[in-house]
């Protein structure tokens, strides 16, 4: 492991924020500085965040002030949800050319760039390989401008490459997310209450769960990557073999012709269906991940088990309302906590035996959605147990207690929560 | 449900050090497939075990015991647990011939692999067909898929190298040449054997009498709707294991002969195209 002074682009994103997390508790990561345009949303130890906007001076300004070894860009959008498509390509292209002008110069301190990328570089074509591998090109020109500018965006890094040699520059090409909170438009399909489809198309369909971003880009940093890599969970499933795994059912509403004009009308129905989800909807995608693999990374979650618990989040959202962090970051405060010689530090603290951290209770509105709860059977509830996270196990445990009393399901929860702490 | 293994970036150190994106081992990868999924019906390639069963049970078994009462020959070519190519000619508008081939492995082979027949690439873009032959067992033959089926994951894989549209009548059982190499190329490069299959019947039990249409690319074949209850003969060839230095266009015209040979052989011994 060669990263230990990381600049990290996004901070403020989930995925930005999680990966600054996971990097934290490395303890060969010396520094960790994030950038972004907006506050942080999650609560950091020892990251340092800098609000300002990706471009050259400044960032030339930190890298160096910094001697930052690794950079890790998180920032591209690869949904076409995600903001207006000018935005898009501000952030996708200008940005990217910025922030890869800054890691230049003669006595550039940076010897590892990782830069995120997406699966949609492959586009989906119906006559490409079943398992897309990194080093096919794209088989045809990009079909929307979204494509075109992930596309844009990955030259400039492989150029960026060709002319560093010096330089280690790791490219990960991610698949559609699950379990994410980011604006996508293949999650809005598929939590719709029936999932629409092409008729005459059951497209192939490979996912990666949130978590295994995280852990894929911090492999990436750990095990000193070079290359390109694809990114998504073992298994490929159809769109139907998705819905019913979500409890829901397929219904092939767009027609197999006209399918884009349909899908412009579904827009008046409060349902945005982007040119690349149409496609995907028809011809669909599969990654081979093999390499990744290959060079020790794990992934915890298959496609399928990502979207099971795609499935548990869903039944569980009235229940627990949407799990937004009740964090907010406060400048005084933060600098305060790092720099004030009153403060102890993250492992002092640990010695000490703090208990939770600040902030990590459930949301308000768990009374009034007993409903959702109430209709699940003890086996589901118990199924979906290992899939919560401690505070929501706890939050269950209070209205369980409150309400029904199960015992079997007072019983699972309470050794879930032995388990996890 | 929940985590199947750790973080490889807190556990084990990497197995294989990379540079540069490539250059690696040939079977470096092969270890790294994804693993089974007891609870799943589909395989990754997008085949269904539901409708592959369906099929099965409501077309394959009739067709294959009573309308073709399909004979076959030499069963024993096809390797039990390993990868091999299996090559045959091709006959017809509606070709059965090859859920027949599949279905003959499947009653008298009992632990060979499933078939993965090589399909035409240009049929992913028709609804609904693309879907069928997805999940009945069918896989676009980019050189890649054959590749990883032949290679990595050594299943059988049946593929028409014969070139154009089906011929007619009068042109049955003189075989077109073999133009679609790749399903031989990738033979030849992850060295699998091939098995060559002739069969006997398929020409009459779909007849194309003639074609009609106006544009010289585009011409509709006259063809009975229904397959005819022609006889069917299906023999398997001895193995070839092909040597190193051969190319797939040499292979493919020594295979072509190999199968006109047994074809015209079949033929001269058939006493009726119906009864056989």
């Amino acid at each position: 492991m060669t990263a230990r002074r990381i600049l990290i682009t996004g901070l403020s994103s989930q995925l930005g924020g999680r990966l600054a997390q996971a990097l934290e508790r490395q303890a060969e990561v010396e520094t960790i500085i994030g950038v972004d345009s907006e506050d942080p949303r999650h609560e950091f130890a020892r990251t340092e965040f800098v609000r300002v906007a990706v471009e050259r001076r400044p960032l030339r300004r930190i890298i160096r002030a910094a001697q930052i070894d690794t950079v890790l860009d998180t920032r591209l959008l690869a949904d076409a949800l995600s903001a207006p498509i000018a935005t898009i390509e501000a952030v996708n292209v200008d940005a990217t050319a910025e922030l890869l002008a800054a890691c230049t110069g003669p006595e550039s301190p940076v010897r590892t760039v990782i830069f995120k990328s997406s699966a949609a570089y492959y586009g989906c074509e119906p006559g490409d390989a079943a398992f897309l591998s990194e080093d096919m090109a794209r088989s045809h020109a990009p079909r929307s401008e979204l494509e075109r500018s992930i596309v844009a965006a990955e030259d400039a890094v492989r150029d960026f490459a060709a002319r560093h040699p010096h330089c280690r520059v790791a490219v990960m090409r991610v698949a559609q997310e699950i379990g994410g909170e980011g604006p996508s438009s293949l999650l809005a399909l598929l939590s719709l209450p029936v999932v629409p489809g092409v008729l005459g198309f059951d497209p192939r369909l490979q996912v990666i769960h949130a978590e295994d971003i995280v852990g894929a880009l911090t492999h990436a940093a750990s095990a000193d990557l070079d290359g390109v890599y694809n990114a998504a969970g073992d298994g490929v499933l159809v769109l139907s073999e998705a819905a019913s795994l979500l409890g829901k059912t397929l219904l092939p509403v767009l027609p197999p012709w006209g399918t884009g004009f349909a899908a412009a009308q579904l827009r008046r129905l409060g349902l945005r269906v982007p040119v690349e989800l149409v496609r995907q909807l028809r011809y669909g995608r599969g990654l081979d991940n093999r390499r990744l693999k290959a060079s020790g990374y794990r992934y915890r979650y298959t496609s399928r088990e990502a979207l099971i618990r795609l499935r548990a989040q869903q039944r569980l959202r009235p229940l627990l309302g949407s799990g937004a962090e009740s964090y907010r970051y406060e400048p005084d405060l933060e600098e305060f906590l790092r720099w004030s010689p009153s403060v102890l530090t993250v492992r002092e603290r640990r010695d000490a035996g703090e208990g939770d951290p600040p902030g990590a209770g459930p949301s308000g509105n768990r009374d009034g959605a007993g409903g959702g709860f109430d209709a699940l059977g003890v086996g589901e509830l118990i199924d979906l147990i290992p899939s919560l996270e401690p505070e929501a196990l706890r939050a269950l445990h209070r209205y369980e207690t409150e309400h029904q009393q199960r015992a079997a399901v007072l019983d699972a929860l309470e050794r879930s929560l032995a388990r996890k702490g | 449900m929940g985590p199947t293994g750790q973080h490889g970036s807190q556990g084990e150190p990497p197995s294989v050090a990379l540079t540069g994106g490539g250059g690696q081992a040939p079977g470096a990868l092969r270890a790294h497939l994804p693993g089974l999924e007891p609870e799943r019906h589909v395989s990754d390639w997008g085949r269904s075990e539901l409708v592959e069963g369906a099929l099965d049970r409501v077309v394959y078994d009739f067709l294959y015991h009573y309308w073709f009462r399909v004979e076959v020959d030499g069963i024993t070519s096809v390797p039990v647990d390993g990868p091999a190519l299996l090559i045959a000619n091709h006959a017809g508008a509606l070709p059965a011939d090859a859920a027949m081939i599949a279905k003959a492995i499947r009653e008298g082979r009992p632990g060979a692999r499933p078939v993965h027949f090589a399909t035409d690439r240009r049929f992913g873009t028709v609804p609904g067909l693309d879907m069928l032959l997805v999940k009945a067992g069918g896989v676009n033959a980019h050189p890649a898929n054959l590749h990883r089926l032949l290679f990595d994951e050594g299943q059988l894989v049946l593929a028409f190298p014969e070139a154009g549209p089906a011929q007619v009548l009068r042109a049955r059982y003189r075989l077109r040449p073999f133009q679609r190499l790749e399903p031989l190329r990738a033979a030849l490069r992850a060295g699998v054997p091939i098995v060559p299959i002739a069969v006997l019947g398929s020409e009459e039990a779909a007849p194309v009498l003639g074609r009609l249409g106006l544009s010289r690319l585009r011409r509709l074949p006259l063809a009975s709707a229904l397959p005819l209850p022609a006889k069917l003969r299906v023999r398997f060839l001895d193995r070839v294991a092909p040597g190193v230095q051969i190319d797939a266009e040499t292979l493919g015209a020594d295979l072509r002969s190999l199968i006109q040979e047994n074809l015209l052989e079949m033929v001269s011994q058939r006493r009726s195209v119906w009864l056989g």
